[in-house]
């Protein structure tokens, strides 16, 4: 199919960018990777008038060492995310995640910060940013500031960005040492996922010491399954602590009923794939 | 010219055509660009069924490079209505099938009016500046409910939404008894009904068709698998002189059925062009396609089996409820009776009835698509039988070999009143357990049991034949079929000894330019290399039935041979003339004629010459050596094959995990066993992809809810399991190059094969159906036994319908 036309525009820089979408107002429409952009322009699902391609943004690539947390880059692909040293080591549970994400042609156009920005509930990404407490930088007309990812997801493809801001870089918090383990459910292997979780846990004598347990699609945004979280810690690393633990994943989801998957039928996935993920990231 | 030394029948060369197929050296028809050329863009029904009360073009033709927009009332003069060449019974009812419809529209995706317009993207454009009103009718979705008395009717003035009920009844062919009695009497009678979910051919390439309306001369590009047919139908529909329409179908990527149809688009590009003078283009999105290009299967089956207590059958009934989606198309009404011949498969049954009833539904129209009919009869029969054994407490396998026609029971002719010509179940069957290690598996499965382990083990097994080589032109006069059934092809002997071989089919994948070519090479003793394969063009190739159902190596290739021979008859008239011997005397080997006895030899290519040039011939005979055939078999061909599946059923989540596939098909003799193995592999991807993932939805608006590739799952590479394949070899005994065809086998048989193994795994949990396509959740809820229904929506996330629903990705 065929786009509805609209100008384009290339900037170099953030500030370029930033007020080339405030000049464009509400048709504006920043482009990343363009992987799940440029699929919505072609049906014509979305009509902006302007299309700000944020490829030139080099000061958007790559992940930084900030001492306490990763910096990395909005701009960063779903391939570097994947190989970069920094997120092995600190944040694992995001390469796990980025793994599972569409094929490798999406994953060498695709980016972190698209991914993110686009806030598709089935998208692999927002769990484990949510999970792993990362905040989210956004550059706008007045200035740069930080939303936590647990504000950042509002609603089904809503996040806290203005249309005039851009996510410029995402503070991911290191967790050295961690277990990570990413559950997967989906019917064909480049899909997104009909559930997944994402579990992060620190074990320490042979007792959980800490957890982070977050849900995909289980809701019109990711969830945090706290109450997973709040009764493993402290619990024994052991299988029946987790069984137990996993019966209360879906408290407080809201999981969409489509032709995948029902309602009920996700809230049983969320419970045997926390048991899952957790069990994988215990013996991570 | 150089003899080759050993025989190219058989050799797996690589495919001549894929280098440029596979590198984008092609043209394909989207690529075509003429001087002037426009392009045409189709606005189409978003509502399943209303009536059109207004349609307003007038903005839309003020739109930039906008030439005409136009609705079916324009153009209800001169279109027609699309052709049906299959009326099954002499009392089908077939509404009228307009190519733009005019008052009414009868599915969501159908084509309401057309832009065309300098550029594409202009054209496309306007679109939204056409202004329609609907009037809603119900809509009528459901088989069942449609054929009910008090259901709301498609087309109200047929009065019913029933087309044609077809039957067979071995009792009254006196092929078989009665299968009543045979019920009545029977120790053990098992009763299924089986849903054959609506399919999506999917074919790679999307439609596309260029039209060039010279005066006198229209010529015609399109991305079709039938180019003859297309010609002759499209003389038929709108009145061209036939011998004023040249059809070219350029390299085609992808058919699978989907494109053995005369299009409302094509009928619509043509007519544009004409009305403007100028070439014309359309090309389909992806979606486009599928939401109206046709799709596939769509029956529900109710089966009956009937057998003693010793596991011998003793009949089966076979009724059909067959979607044919909202309009009659090419052979629409044929493709459920192309099973009725295959339900029985490769058993004896002594008695047996089929009766299908063809219904319309407001939903796309239902057409060929790979297998046409004999994968929903190969998925019934095998399903059955398994729940037969499973009833009567016996192996799988074991019932199937206790009721199979022997190998040395053939020629066999069956209580449908085929006669199967040749085959070897046995052989097939025994090297399929021996490659999969049958024993070891059922082991493991008895153990797993024991063990509750949450992944639990299926042994699924399907055997098949099927009738290929569509088809001896008597049957399907028999069977109301408009066309025949033959094949044709020529043979041009170039003056420097290189080959041009012109064949009636119309390869669109499947190779047929490298295995025509290891034919003619070995039949003339030339080189591969120096064999030039032309097709797809009517202007080229005058005569042909072109393309589907496993035809054109069986009927095609058997053409290719006798042209072949005619060439060489001629030949040695030629050389016993040029060498001055009788023709009795002359041998012909690896291209060299000689004379016994003697050592003289005179080589093809010098024949050719002598013949071109014609200097020195015999009395009456006429220049040059060039040849044609058309060749009408006398029987089907029936390749068969035993395929078994191991999966994994994981109990928590429902997912399914093949993790062996075993296949070994019999498919004759073989010209090029890679193609044989290409054919079966993505046969087997196909197939397997209808048992898991593939189904066309609906909503209760009869709206499509999977409509692109993000909701309509096809599988990948790794998707799928590693295949083992193998074959054995029984000839065919019904043409000379003992070929049966392989383009649908593993489409038919891993079908059943998959949901089988599936069932097998659950049956101890009280499970003995999955409806398909076999779900994670379907499955699940099977073993919970929670039956009940399936969201139509598409994915709430993820996939292009959750953007859709929410309106756009703000
Ligand atoms: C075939 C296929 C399969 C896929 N499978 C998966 C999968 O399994 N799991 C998964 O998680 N994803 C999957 N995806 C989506 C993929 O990960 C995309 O790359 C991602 O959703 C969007 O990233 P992008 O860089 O391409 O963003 P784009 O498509 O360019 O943009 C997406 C949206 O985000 C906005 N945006 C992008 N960057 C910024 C920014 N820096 N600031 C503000 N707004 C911004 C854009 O305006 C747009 O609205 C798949 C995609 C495809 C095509």
């Amino acid at each position: 199919m065929i786009p509805a036309a609209f100008d384009y525009v290339a900037p170099t820089t953030v500030d370029e960018a930033v007020r080339a979408l405030a000049a464009g107002g509400e048709d504006a429409k920043a482009m990343a990777g363009g992987q799940s952009l440029i699929p919505v322009l072609r049906m014509r699902l979305a009509v902006p008038t302007l299309v700000v391609d944020l490829s030139g943004l080099t000061e958007l690539t790559g992940v930084h060492d900030d001492g306490d947390s990763l910096r990395i880059g909005a701009m960063t692909t779903h391939y570097e995310v994947q190989r970069d040293p920094l997120v092995r080591e600190h944040a694992r549970l995001l390469c796990l995640a980025t793994d599972t994400v569409a094929d490798p042609q999406v994953r060498h156009r695709g980016t972190f910060g698209g991914s993110l920005a686009h806030a598709d509930p089935a998208g692999d990404l927002l769990a484990p940013a949510l999970a792993l407490d990362a905040v989210m930088v956004c550059a706008g007309p007045n200035g740069t500031r930080e939303v936590p990812a647990a504000r950042f997801f509002v609603d089904y493809f809503t996040t806290a960005l203005a249309p005039d801001e851009l996510l410029t870089h995402v503070k991911v918090p290191k967790l050295t040492g961690w277990g990570a383990h990413y559950e997967k459910f989906n019917r064909v292997a480049q899909a997104w996922s009909i559930v997944a979780v994402a579990a992060a846990v620190r074990v320490s004598e042979g007792k959980i010491a800490d957890a982070r347990v977050g849900l995909t699609n289980m809701g019109p945004t990711p969830v945090r399954a706290r109450g997973v979280e709040e009764a493993l810690v402290g619990q024994p690393a052991t299988a029946e602590a987790i069984t137990s633990a996993a019966t209360r994943a879906a408290e407080g989801a809201d999981p969409p009923s489509d032709g995948n998957a029902d309602a009920e039928y996700r809230s049983h996935l969320a419970r045997v794939l926390t048991e899952r993920a957790v069990t994988a990231a215990v013996s991570a | 010219m150089t003899a080759t030394a050993e025989p190219e029948v058989g050799k797996a060369r690589r495919r001549k055509e894929d280098a440029r197929l596979i590198t984008g050296a092609t043209r394909w028809t989207d690529n075509l660009q003429l001087t002037g050329m426009l392009h045409m863009a189709v606005l189409r029904s978003p509502v399943a069924h209303a009536r059109i009360t207004s349609i307003d073009v007038t903005e839309a033709v003020k739109m930039p490079g906008v030439l005409v927009a136009l609705t079916g009332q324009d153009l209800a003069a001169e279109q027609g209505s699309l052709p049906c060449a299959w009326p099954i019974t002499e009392d089908m009812l077939a509404p009228p099938a307009p190519s733009l419809a005019v008052d009414q529209v009868n599915f969501a995706g159908e084509a309401v009016a057309l832009v065309v317009a300098r550029s594409a993207a202009e054209a496309h454009d306007a679109l939204a500046a056409i202004d329609v009103d609907y009037e809603d009718l119900p809509v009528v979705l459901d088989l069942d409910r449609a054929v009910e008395d008090d259901a709301d009717l498609v087309h109200p003035d047929l009065g019913t939404n029933k087309s044609a009920t077809w039957v067979f009844d071995s009792a009254e062919a006196g092929t078989g008894s009665d299968v009543d009695q045979a019920i009545a009497d029977a120790e053990v009678v098992v009763e299924r009904t089986f849903r054959q979910q609506r399919l999506i051919p999917a074919f790679m390439e999307p439609r596309s068709v260029v039209v060039d309306p010279s005066p006198g001369s229209v010529t015609m590009w399109s991305s079709t698998q039938v180019p003859h047919i297309l010609r002759w139908m499209l003389s038929a529909v709108l009145g061209i002189p036939e011998q004023q329409i040249r059809v070219i179908a350029p390299d085609v990527g992808g058919g699978f059925g989907g494109k053995l149809q005369v299009t409302p688009e094509e009928v619509l590009t043509l007519l544009v062009a004409r009305r403007l003078g100028k070439p014309v283009k359309w090309t389909e999105s992806r979606t486009e396609s599928m939401l109206s290009a046709h799709h596939g299967r769509d029956q529900v089956q109710r089966i009956t089996i009937s057998a003693r207590r010793d596991g011998t059958v003793t009949g089966l009934k076979v009724d059909l409820l067959a979607d044919m989606g909202a309009y009659l198309r090419l052979v629409s009404p044929g493709v459920p009776i192309l099973g009725a011949f295959m339900f029985n498969a490769i058993y004896k049954f002594p008695a047996y009835r089929f009766t299908c009833t063809n219904v319309f539904t407001n939903k796309v129209p239902t057409d060929a698509y790979r297998g046409a009919g004999r994968p929903e009869a190969t998925f019934a029969i095998e399903r059955i039988m398994d729940e037969l054994a499973a009833e009567l407490g016996v192996d799988p396998l074991e019932l199937r070999e206790q009721n199979w026609i022997r190998h040395e029971e053939f020629p066999f002719t069956t209580v449908a009143g085929l006669t199967y010509d040749s085959g070897n179940y046995e052989a097939a069957t025994a090297r399929a357990k021996e490659l999969f290690g049958y024993d070891a598996l059922r082991a493991e499965q008895v153990e797993r049991r024991a063990n509750g382990d949450p992944v639990q083990l299926g042994v699924g097994i399907s055997t098949y034949t099927e009738m290929c080589g569509l088809a001896p032109s008597r049957v399907l006069g028999a069977l109301r079929y408009a066309a025949g059934g033959w094949e044709h092809a020529a043979i041009r002997m170039l003056p420097t000894g290189k080959v041009e071989l012109i064949t009636g089919t119309s390869p669109h994948g499947q190779g047929h330019v490298t295995a025509w070519s290891q034919i003619v090479a070995d039949r003339l003793g030339v080189a591969f290399e120096d064999v030039e394969v032309l097709h797809g063009d009517t202007r080229v190739s005058h005569r042909g039935m072109d393309s589907y159902g496993s035809r054109s190596l069986a009927v095609g290739g058997v053409a290719v041979v006798l042209a072949a021979d005619k060439v060489l008859a001629k030949a040695r008239t030629v050389a016993a003339h040029l060498m001055e011997v009788a023709e009795d005397d002359v041998e012909f080997t690896a291209g060299t004629f000689s004379v016994r006895g003697t050592s003289t030899t005179m080589a093809l290519g010098d024949v050719v010459v002598a013949a071109h040039v014609a200097h020195n011939l015999p009395d009456g005979v006429e220049p040059g050596l060039d040849a044609e055939a058309t060749f009408d078999p006398e029987n089907f061909s029936y390749p068969h094959g035993t395929h078994l599946c191991a999966t994994e059923v994981d109990t928590e989540t429902g997912a399914v995990k093949i993790r062996s596939y075993v296949c070994v098909d019999d498919v004759g003799k073989v010209v090029n066993p890679l193609i044989v193995e290409g054919q079966v592999h993505g046969g087997l991807a196909q197939g397997i992809a209808q048992a898991l993932y593939e189904e066309a939805v609906h909503d209760e608006y009869g709206t499509l809810t999977t409509a692109t590739l993000a909701d309509y799952l096809l599988p990948s590479a790794v998707d799928l399991p590693h295949f083992t394949t193998d074959r054995t070899e029984t000839p065919a005994t019904s043409n000379p190059l003992g070929v049966k065809g392989v383009g649908e086998a593993g489409t038919i048989a891993s079908t059943p094969a998959v949901v089988n193994s599936i069932v097998d795994a659950v049956r101890h949990m009280g499970v003995s159906e999955v409806e398909m396509p076999c779900t994670p959740m379907r499955v699940w809820k099977a073993i919970h036994g929670r039956g009940d229904g399936v969201p139509t929506t598409p994915g709430a996330g993820g996939g292009l319908g959750s953007i859709d629903a929410r309106g756009g990705a703000e």
